[in-house]
């Protein structure tokens, strides 16, 4: 039986190890964690339908519960070596696995918000992240300031670590926009009397549902959208946090204090993605991703034959695109083994 | 025609020695009389001083001997000197031996340097022996670097430089002669010393070697007019050649030590400096640029296209004046400041007038602290110097925590010398106003210009580094030495712009176990993130950035620390090295502490 290792057990991982088991292989997920599930487990609610990240959490645990795949956890592969017509992977300390293809679905790693300093990221006790946000509305619907105030005034602020050459990423994470909105309209939810505006450069709704989620946003939230860059931010005597930007439509600067801050950071190539693709001499994409052999004709296909790229390890996707994307990652191992004469 | 060539050989020299003698005089009238007249009036108060003195070792030592590029590279300063030093030699005794030989100094100029083809007797006495032995061993000494520096234009690496400066067609002439002159020298001689038995060991041997093969008595005389030809052509060529260093060096010797300096405006003293550019190409290795594949911009082509007036912005904004080659410039040819003289020169007309800036008040106090606009985008440096104020007591003025213009430094690097002065004189009245004693910078820009172009006497202007370790010595502030293992990355407008190298050190030394590395002090790298160049893409910042950090992580400390808001915002894209400013260094050391002695109260008060 031909044997498949997967190298990440993020939901990618998961369903293109799933879909795999289905179709008759021996696969093997090898998890560097000790529990399954990514970043996915992050979030709380989905946009643009408001999906409790549970439904997510719970029809993942039953692939990998069904036993139809071997999964291996708390280990991390750190070499692919290419043996005859085989790939050998490395990981943990002895541990090698003889596979006929491999699925590298290392995913992504949220931008370190504290690289861009001006901000005040962990320098300011009330600026956060949108993934601190999640967490927060994951535990309840009690929302304070991290100094324990109810925020009266939140600036949302867009493309943090994306879209911006100074932190060194030029490219669109895509997700941020819309999860900036569906965050604005959760705390219009929570807190009806709190103003909430939302920093932008533009905003990118480009997911079916996404306009209209935007249109809902200022129509019954009253959300503010303010097309401007933050240019700094810093802290007031009171934690309160004064924000200087400029309103690029009306031309006149702005400065406002707020409470609460929220950082919509993007997705980058993480260090597994780095050490994964070198180790096994993959291409990387100026933008620090996984390159596919073809941007539309192969987009799973890596520079290298029999390994496989699933998920956001070569472009940030939403839970959508990642799962469409790792079902497409099996499809293709499933035609190269077919179509190898091993 | 023998005759003819006998009778006029001497001619392509001496027309060629007369006519560099009157251009460099021209010359050098010309530019003494444009200097401004406060700096005539040094020149003449220090002439007949012990400076004079000095400027005559100074040119023993560089311009002949060339110490400093013997610093860069032994092999390659000895090139240098045995050019420079060996020739001057040649000159000097070939002529001491022709006054002993006619037993007066009444003959003409150009018989001692063609001594040989007018002196026959065979050698005999002792002290003619001596010097006909002492000229072919100096002859050798110049031919060996005649020979090194045909080689340089191989292989220039051995010479410990990895580029060479690419020549002009005037500089090509000069080039040729100069390189023809020494050999043909050896071969006039040795026809000579085999016609007549005058040479010493070398040109007798070469001579005898070639007269029992040859007979040498129809190409004699050609052989001295090619050597002739050979000094007058670069005599000619020199006004226009990069040669015409050698002379202007010397002047410019003197005219500093005489406390002559550059002004603003470009004048003839900058001239000087710019002639006085030998394009040796040392400052081409130390240009970070070259890493990002900018390879036309650097100080030499700056000095080149200002003196064939064809600089361009996109080579004179180019530039990060980050000072390194400045730093490494064998002749010390101001570079930075030429550089900025050119700019200024070329914005002079866009020049905002900054009219809307409006006078606000000012706080009294004992401190003013001026965190400058790169600090703002590093709030994490303001707020470890705001926690160390209050944790020392000091009553200061956060003076641009809510808005102040900037410093202007910036701008001075643009060249926008009159826009800068209207932020400078705006902050200065600020700064009075508050009757403070001490301003505190955070941030190197701000401190180079407060120090250099502020007028503020009677305030101590201090950059954050040297203020903290003056608390520290006051025991404002306590300190206690945790094993990190850091390295200090000087920036450049506080370590070669300001000479600021060891207070910073010093600081560490209480705070840190500061790991010492090669490229440190005056030979530290550029962050790539200088506000001075605005031609530059932000990726071939990102490629100056890495090269430093690549260096940097090969000594594998805990963190990266520097002391300049900017370079932190810089180093912050690398993905693999914490950066600290020495600011949060100190900070954090005094919060650990706090929470430590919180930590021992309690255990007391729980024993209690």
């Amino acid at each position: 039986m031909k044997h498949i290792v997967t190298i990440g057990g993020g939901i990618a991982g998961i369903e293109a190890s799933d879909v795999l088991a289905e179709m008759g292989y021996k696969v093997t997920l090898v998890e560097k964690e000790k529990s399954l599930g990514g970043n996915v487990s992050k979030w709380s609610y989905l946009f643009p339908n408001m999906r409790p990240i549970g439904e997510i959490e719970d029809y993942m645990k039953s692939k990998y519960d069904s036993n139809r795949f071997t999964v291996i956890k708390n280990t991390e592969v750190n070499q692919i070596k290419r043996k005859k017509d085989k790939l050998e992977v490395s990981a943990g300390d002895e541990l090698k696995l003889i596979a006929d293809s491999v699925i590298v679905a290392t995913g992504f790693e949220v931008f370190d918000a504290k690289r861009k300093e001006e901000y005040g990221y962990k320098i300011y006790d009330n600026v956060i992240t949108s993934v601190d946000l999640e967490n927060m509305l994951k535990n309840g619907k009690n929302i304070t300031t991290p100094t324990g105030k109810i925020p009266k005034k939140i600036a949302f602020i867009h493309c943090v670590g994306s879209r911006d050459e100074k932190s060194g990423n030029h490219y669109c994470s895509k997700l941020c926009c819309v999860t900036s909105v569906k965050q604005a309209i959760e705390m219009n939810e929570i807190l009806p009397d709190a103003e909430i505006y939302c920093l932008y450069i533009d905003l990118r709704m480009y997911g079916l549902e996404f306009e209209e989620l935007y249109l809902k946003a200022q129509k019954q939230h009253n959300i503010q959208f303010i097309r401007g860059k933050l240019s700094e931010a810093a802290e007031n005597m009171d934690k309160t946090i004064l924000i200087k930007a400029e309103d690029t439509l009306s031309g006149y600067p702005i400065k406002m204090n707020v409470d609460l801050v929220v950082l919509l950071v993007g997705m980058e190539s993480g260090k597994n993605t780095q050490q994964i693709g070198k180790c096994a001499n993959l291409s990387f994409n100026s933008n620090r991703f996984l390159q596919p052999v073809d941007p539309h004709l192969a987009r799973n296909n890596s520079s290298q034959a029999g390994i496989f790229l699933a998920g956001t390890c070569s472009s940030p996707m939403s839970v959508k695109e990642t799962l469409d994307n790792a079902r497409s990652a099996a499809v293709e191992v499933h035609k190269y083994l077919m179509n190898s004469d091993h | 025609m023998n005759e003819i060539i006998s009778q006029y050989f001497t001619w392509p020299f001496t027309i060629g020695a007369i006519y560099l003698g009157i251009i460099v005089i021209i010359r050098f009238v010309r530019w003494v009389i444009g200097l401004s007249k406060i700096d005539k009036i040094r020149i003449l108060k220090n002439v007949f001083t012990i400076k004079t003195w000095d400027s005559i070792k100074e040119a023993v030592s560089e311009g002949l001997l060339h110490r400093k590029i013997f610093k860069t590279n032994s092999l390659l300063g000895y090139m240098h000197m045995s050019l420079a030093f060996g020739w001057f030699l040649l000159i000097i005794i070939g002529h001491i031996e022709t006054i002993y030989h006619e037993g007066t100094m009444a003959f003409p100029f150009y018989k001692s340097i063609f001594f040989r083809y007018f002196v026959h007797e065979s050698t005999g006495n002792f002290i003619a022996n001596l010097f006909s032995e002492t000229m072919d061993l100096l002859l050798l000494f110049v031919l060996s670097g005649v020979f090194l520096a045909y080689y340089k234009r191989i292989n220039s690496r051995i010479y410990g430089i990895k580029r060479t400066t690419k020549l002009k067609s005037g500089d090509k002439i000069a080039l040729s002669a100069l390189w023809l002159i020494f050999p043909l020298r050896l071969l006039a001689e040795s026809f000579s010393a085999g016609i007549h038995n005058n040479g010493g060991f070398l040109t007798q041997l070469l001579g005898n070697l070639l007269y029992s093969s040859f007979s040498l008595e129809p190409a004699v005389d050609y052989m001295w007019l090619a050597y002739s030809m050979s000094l007058g052509f670069f005599f000619i060529a020199l006004p226009n050649s990069r040669y015409m260093h050698i002379p202007t060096e010397i002047l410019l010797i003197f005219l500093r030590k005489y406390g002559v300096n550059l002004k603003k405006r470009f004048n003839t003293y900058s001239q000087i400096q710019v002639f006085s550019c030998s394009r040796c190409g040392i400052c081409l290795d130390s240009c970070q640029l070259m890493n990002a594949e900018i390879k036309n911009t650097q100080s030499v082509y700056v000095l080149k296209s200002i003196r064939n007036k064809s600089l361009t912005d996109e080579t004179l904004f180019n530039c990060l004046l980050c000072g390194r080659c400045q730093n490494d410039c064998p002749v010390g040819i101001e570079l930075n400041d030429l550089r900025i003289t050119q700019r200024i020169e070329s914005t002079f007309e866009y020049n905002s007038s900054y009219e809307y800036l409006e006078h606000t008040k000012a706080e009294k106090a004992d401190v003013v602290y001026f965190a400058g606009c790169m600090t703002h985008l590093t709030p994490a440096i303001k707020k470890s110097m705001q926690y160390i104020f209050n944790y020392a007591g000091i009553n200061y003025w956060f003076m641009d925590e809510d808005k102040a213009p900037c410093c202007g430094r910036p701008l001075m690097q643009m060249g926008q010398y009159d826009a800068a002065q209207k932020l400078i004189e705006n902050n200065r009245q600020r700064i009075i106003e508050s009757g403070a004693h001490t301003l505190v910078a955070s941030c190197p820009i701000c401190y180079k210009v407060f120090k250099e172009d502020y007028s503020l006497p009677h305030i101590k202007i201090m950059h954050h580094s040297e203020y903290l370790l003056d608390l520290v010595y006051k025991t404002k502030i306590p300190y206690f030495k945790p094993a990190n293992r850091i390295i200090y990355h000087d920036p450049c407008e506080l370590g070669r712009g300001s000479n600021i190298y060891e207070q910073p050190r010093e600081l560490l030394g209480f705070y840190t176990q500061l790991i010492p590395i090669q490229a440190e002090k005056d030979r530290s790298y550029c962050c790539g993130g200088s506000l001075a160049n605005i031609k530059i893409q932000m990726h071939e910042r990102e490629k100056i950035m890495n090269s430093a950090i690549n260096e940097y992580l090969k000594y594998e400390p805990d963190f990266l620390v520097t002391s300049c808001p900017l370079c932190k915002k810089t180093f912050a894209k690398n993905r693999e090295l914490i950066v600290k400013d020495i600011a949060e260094i100190v900070c954090e050391s005094l919060q650990n502490q706090y929470t430590e002695l919180q930590k021992q109260n309690e255990v007391l008060l729980t024993q209690s």
